[in-house]
């Protein structure tokens, strides 16, 4: 125990020693989560929309009222057929169609359900999929009985027909920064976790200073916690720091419970330490180690979520993301911050994660072992 | 008794396709100074991390204090101080920190063994709050014996300690190891300055992976029985050649300012002369001298590679 704080000691006392580090650790997350979600603005105004209405109700006439007065869509061309409106994508001035079948109105009141088409241009494609997106968001708050169809097409490809079971949007507010920043903090507090545990550690390899230790009576077991929390408290600390950037600049609070975000944050990241001793134990410089990571993050990030929807990934992607522990972060953040999940509604997330942590480590330990 | 004793030990890298110690056996007594001597790539480097526990060996077993280095690596552990060839302190913390760090990890304090580096801490003292990252090379060499010996080691282990330092403190590091030998410390060093062999109570010649002379300095010396000769002219490279064609030669190497070689026969230094002045040399100085280690280390490595 001695030992271990001994070592913790050590440990911090490097760290806050290390400007490169410190500004990883304080200036990055700051710098990131205020510039990224200004540049990598994914709020779409003036979404180009055809509408085909074979219904002509009333009851339509509401819709699409609601649709243009939401300030998102511009109603394009009022179209008579599907083909018509699918000229107006195919000469760009429309980005979508929204075909509405005929007696909709009386199938909805009759049978309380019925069924619309949303016909996106794959061409821009995030202004688009952010449209079609936001459409479904506003028929659903229309009326939740009704079911669409959305169909991602190009001018080139006739692509398969989706259907949005329910929308995920929870962003009301419709203001991608709320979407965006709870992702972005995920990702940073993953980097620190992974990241700097594994090119720290690599470190002492290279330096030569992981020998001297190996010749004195300090435990295995010490020197890899010694290691770990360090980074798991630093990890957490950006998170703070990132949760009251979000709060002071773009007003997020958390809708959820915050102990439960720390809770998970904390089981979280015992996965991503894992992860950053695994790349230890297989890099022998601090430059292959930032090559394999270099790797993965590509992955975590593409893969996670952040910029992409998952629901809107095609199925071998959303095969892949299951095995992103990011992903789960991500979901999480975006549940208990946005939409004030509870700790069931985030239960599987947590077994996940767990999961992860556990293979992890344990992987990480045997690798560990075989090489020493 | 014996401190150190390694039997038969083997070490290859790359699935056995580089033979770095091949078969390997010495013992070293309690309290002795013994070197390791041998060019770079001899193997030294390896013997050390497999006596200090850190590299399995692949035959052969060895012990240190009478502790096996496979089986109770833990008590080798707390019992031996290693300072390896390349320097691996932590640069971002001071002399200080790093001297505290490596006491707390041994469970003891700096006070309790201060007086086994006192001599050599002093040297540094002034430059304690100093990031060893900071440090000379010399500085750097006497802070990583204090870290090696600050848990007070029964056995010592250095490898090339003196390689990058300059000559005056590498004279001054080798008076140090003849006081902490004095205390009665186990002392095993490797170095590729045959220089420095002589300050070692007992060598063993390395080359290859394979020890081909252990022995004190002296009678490693003294087992060089063939009269040796320094040869000096206006041309190196001419003489070298001469000395190769001339018939009663055994062997000739280039050794500093100096040809050394040694004859079949005692040979009249006149005749010697007057062949190289034929060849065209002139300011010629032929000289009977004392061999070195080095020159019994050229003649062994010359037997060897013909009895291959
Ligand atoms: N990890 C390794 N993998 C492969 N080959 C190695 C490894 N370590 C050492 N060798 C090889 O084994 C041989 C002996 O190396 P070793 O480092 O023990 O020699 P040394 O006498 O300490 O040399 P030096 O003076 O260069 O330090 C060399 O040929 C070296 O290239
Ligand atoms: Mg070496």
């Amino acid at each position: 125990m001695r030992t271990l704080i001994f070592l913790l000691r050590k440990e911090f006392k490097q760290i806050f020693r290390d400007k490169a580090i410190l500004a990883i650790i304080f200036v990055m997350p700051s710098v990131q989560l205020i510039v990224m979600p200004l540049a990598a603005n994914y709020e779409v105004k003036k979404i180009n929309l055809a509408v085909v209405d074979n219904d002509k109700s009333t009851y339509t006439q509401k819709l699409i009222s609601q649709i243009t007065s939401s300030g998102y869509f511009r109603l394009q061309s009022y179209n008579a057929s599907y083909d018509q409106a699918y000229e107006a994508i195919k000469s760009d001035n429309a980005d979508l169609i929204l075909e509405i079948p005929q007696r909709f109105e009386r199938n909805l009141v009759r049978e309380n359900k019925e069924k619309i088409f949303i016909a996106v241009n794959a061409i821009n494609g995030t202004k688009a999929n952010l449209g079609g997106a936001y459409l479904s968001t506003i028929i659903s708050n229309f009326n939740n009985d009704i079911r669409m169809k959305l169909t991602v097409g190009s001018r080139f490809s006739q692509a398969p027909t989706i259907e949005i079971v329910s929308s995920n949007w929870f962003n009301v507010h419709m203001n991608y920064r709320l979407f965006f920043v709870p992702g972005i903090l995920a990702l940073l507090v993953t980097l620190v976790g992974s990241f700097l545990t594994a090119l720290n550690i690599v470190r002492e390899k290279e330096v030569g200073t992981i020998e001297q230790i190996n010749v004195t009576p300090i435990k295995k077991h010490y020197f890899i916690l010694g290691k770990l929390i360090p980074f798991w408290v630093l990890a957490n600390v950006i998170f703070t720091i990132g949760l009251l950037l979000g709060r002071l600049v773009y007003g997020i609070i958390p809708a959820g419970n915050i102990g439960l975000l720390y809770l998970f944050v904390g089981v979280y990241l015992l996965a991503a330490l894992g992860f950053g001793l695994l790349i230890s134990t297989f890099a022998e410089t601090q430059q292959q180690a930032m090559l394999i990571m270099f790797f993965f993050m590509m992955v975590f990030i593409l893969m996670g979520g952040l910029f992409t929807p998952i629901e809107s990934m095609p199925q071998w992607a959303q095969i892949i993301t299951k095995f992103n522990p990011v992903r789960y972060f991500i979901e999480v953040m975006r549940m208990v911050i946005l939409k004030g999940s509870t700790l069931r509604d985030v239960a599987s997330q947590f077994v996940a994660v767990i999961v992860f942590a556990v293979i992890l480590n344990s992987w990480a330990i045997l690798n560990y072992k075989k090489t020493n | 008794m014996q401190a150190i004793i390694v039997k038969n030990l083997t070490k290859t890298y790359d699935k056995g396709k580089i033979q770095a110690v091949d078969d390997v056996s010495f013992e070293v007594e309690k309290g002795e100074l013994f070197g390791l001597i041998g060019p770079d790539g001899a193997g030294k480097t390896s013997i050390f991390r497999m006596l200090t526990t850190l590299l399995l060996p692949d035959k052969g077993e060895a012990s240190v204090d009478g502790f096996d280095i496979v089986k109770d690596f833990k008590k080798i552990r707390n019992t031996v101080g290693y300072m390896p060839g390349k320097f691996s302190l932590y640069q971002d913390l001071t002399i200080e920190e790093n001297l505290n760090f490596f006491a707390t990890v041994f469970n003891t304090t700096v006070g309790e063994n201060y007086s086994l580096i006192k001599d050599i801490y002093i040297q540094i003292e002034k430059f304690k709050k100093r990031r060893a990252g900071k440090l000379s090379g010399g500085m750097k060499q006497k802070l990583a014996l204090c870290c090696a010996l600050i848990h007070k080691p029964t056995t010592l282990f250095l490898d090339e300690p003196t390689t990058g330092v300059d000559p005056v403190s590498r004279k001054e590091f080798w008076d140090m190891l003849k006081r902490l030998k004095e205390q009665g410390i186990t002392i095993l060093v490797s170095t590729p300055y045959m220089d420095e062999a002589n300050r070692c109570d007992r060598i063993a010649l390395i080359q290859s992976g394979k020890i081909l002379s252990i022995d004190t300095p002296a009678a490693i010396i003294n087992s060089f029985s063939e009269k040796l000769y320094a040869i000096k002219a206006n041309k190196m490279y001419q003489l070298l050649k001469a000395l190769e064609l001339f018939p009663k030669r055994r062997n000739s190497y280039a050794f500093g300012e100096f040809a050394h070689a040694t004859f079949d026969q005692t040979i009249d230094k006149a005749e010697l002369k007057r062949y190289l002045e034929m060849i065209g040399l002139s300011q010629i100085e032929i000289e009977v001298i004392e061999p070195t280690i080095e020159d019994v280390f050229i003649k062994l490595l010359n037997k060897h590679n013909h009895a291959e």
